[in-house]
């Protein structure tokens, strides 16, 4: 069977996607609250405005969540789902826990899709916890990207939460991810 | 300086003859603002691990059941053609997605969205937000009740305007599968004029993304229907999974 083709969000996306706390999480103030946040920026180096990033990511134990609850938070259900739009600086951000690795060993990481106006599909990538450099050593994905693009993929700590920058074009763009059964749809 | 409609139908025409497929060119310049915002380095494949093989859970505690009618969302009645769009949400093996969220928006019946960004002076309905939810059911199917959106012009180049359509948001089996695309209505005359449409360079494939009217979701005095069945990618979990899952 024939996948959709997808399109892009456009520039009315917030219209549809947009909804409180859309992009908490876990509340702002709670004491176990990390910042996961960043710049979106295009191939000129300037802020993309119009963008709509998504991560699902596993609990701090890491479990894989089934809970329903991400449009309607709360304030206390973690479900392991959110939504962020850009400001007009090209930034967002997003209140949430830390990932825990799913399996022993691997290297944790929120996977991430991102949308804009003027991308005419959307984008998966992975932004890895820097903590571990052992495991994330031994990575799949990070092993066989080209050393000087594994920064990319890697969130940077700093002293209350997470950055996260999205290049999508230019001399430090961000790897994108694609899936065997996305490629062989498009075969 | 701005480009004119013939100079964009000549950079489609050029594009249409390159090697292309079924999905999107997310490099293709006759949409302007993609030449700043696409990846030039072809994207890295791997298999999927930890969350990527789970779709997030959506539930009913999340969408009412009315958020499903975009006629009803104010105190009087949006000015347009009624219509029921309803469809299936099937994954890449002919699977029902079940129990998914799907999300819609769109422009009211003179082509104006209720967004601040959306400045060409066609009229607001006062009735009328354009924004729409549903959970699938078991079967993966999505019904709205809404007004038909109209064409409206953009600043893509002198004089564009986009065929009518209704932007779907749509989750899967796993995290892989999620996609963001465009509903079209058949026969629009604006098809062979829009980059966003015609960056699909497969004509079978950008047919994909058209509804057919369907006369048996009329309903007499009230409503006209469309049907639009949605496939997704493959999922890559076992089907054992997604049994569990789904029980």
């Amino acid at each position: 069977m024939s996948a959709v083709p997808g399109q892009t969000v456009g520039p009315f996306f917030h219209l549809g996607l947009e909804f409180p706390q859309m992009n908490e999480l876990v509340p702002p103030a709670s004491p176990r609250a990390v910042r996961l946040h960043g710049r979106v920026t295009d191939g000129g180096g300037n802020p993309v405005p119009d963008a709509v990033l998504e991560i699902w990511q596993a609990d701090p134990q890491g479990h894989v969540l089934r809970t329903p609850g991400s449009l309607r938070r709360d304030g206390w259900t973690f479900t392991g789902w959110g939504r962020a739009a850009t400001d007009p600086d090209g930034h967002y951000q997003f209140f949430t826990l830390e990932p825990g690795a799913t399996e022993q060993g691997r290297a944790p990481f929120f996977a991430v899709t991102v949308f804009a106006r003027g991308l005419l599909d959307r984008l998966f990538t992975r932004a890895y916890l820097p903590d571990d450099p052992d495991l994330l050593a031994t990575d799949t994905l990070l092993e066989s990207v080209a050393p000087d693009r594994r920064a990319t993929l890697i969130a940077r700590r700093e002293p209350h939460g997470l950055v996260f920058d999205v290049s999508l074009q230019g001399p430090a763009e961000t790897v994108f991810v694609t899936y065997p059964r996305l490629r062989d749809a498009w075969a | 300086m701005e480009s004119s409609q013939a100079d964009i139908n000549r950079e489609i025409e050029a594009a249409a003859q390159q090697p292309g497929g079924p999905q999107p060119k997310i490099d293709y310049a006759p949409y302007r603002s993609s030449i700043l915002r696409h990846p030039k380095q072809p994207a890295h494949l791997i298999d999927p691990e930890s969350v990527e093989l789970w779709a997030p859970a959506f539930g009913h505690r999340d969408v009412a059941v009315d958020e499903a009618d975009l006629t009803i969302q104010h105190a009087g009645t949006p000015i347009g053609e009624r219509i029921v769009v309803t469809g299936r949400v099937l994954d890449g093996d002919g699977r029902p997605v079940a129990n998914q969220l799907v999300e819609v928006w769109q422009a009211n019946a003179a082509g104006r969205y209720r967004h601040q960004r959306d400045q060409h002076p066609a009229p607001h309905d006062p009735n009328f937000t354009g924004v729409g939810r549903c959970i699938t059911g078991p079967d993966g199917s999505y019904r709205f009740q809404t007004i038909k959106p109209g064409p409206y012009p953009w600043r893509n180049h002198l004089n564009a305007w986009r065929p009518a359509h209704i932007h779907f948001s749509l989750f899967g089996l796993d995290f892989t599968q999620r996609v963001v695309t465009q509903m079209y209505f058949p026969g629009d005359p604006l098809f062979q004029y829009d980059p966003i449409y015609q960056s699909i360079t497969d004509p079978k494939s950008r047919d994909l993304l058209i509804a057919q009217y369907d006369h048996d979701l009329t309903t007499p005095e009230w409503n006209t229907g469309y049907r639009w069945d949605i496939v997704l990618t493959g999922t890559h979990r076992t089907p054992l999974d997604i049994d569990e899952d789904q029980a």
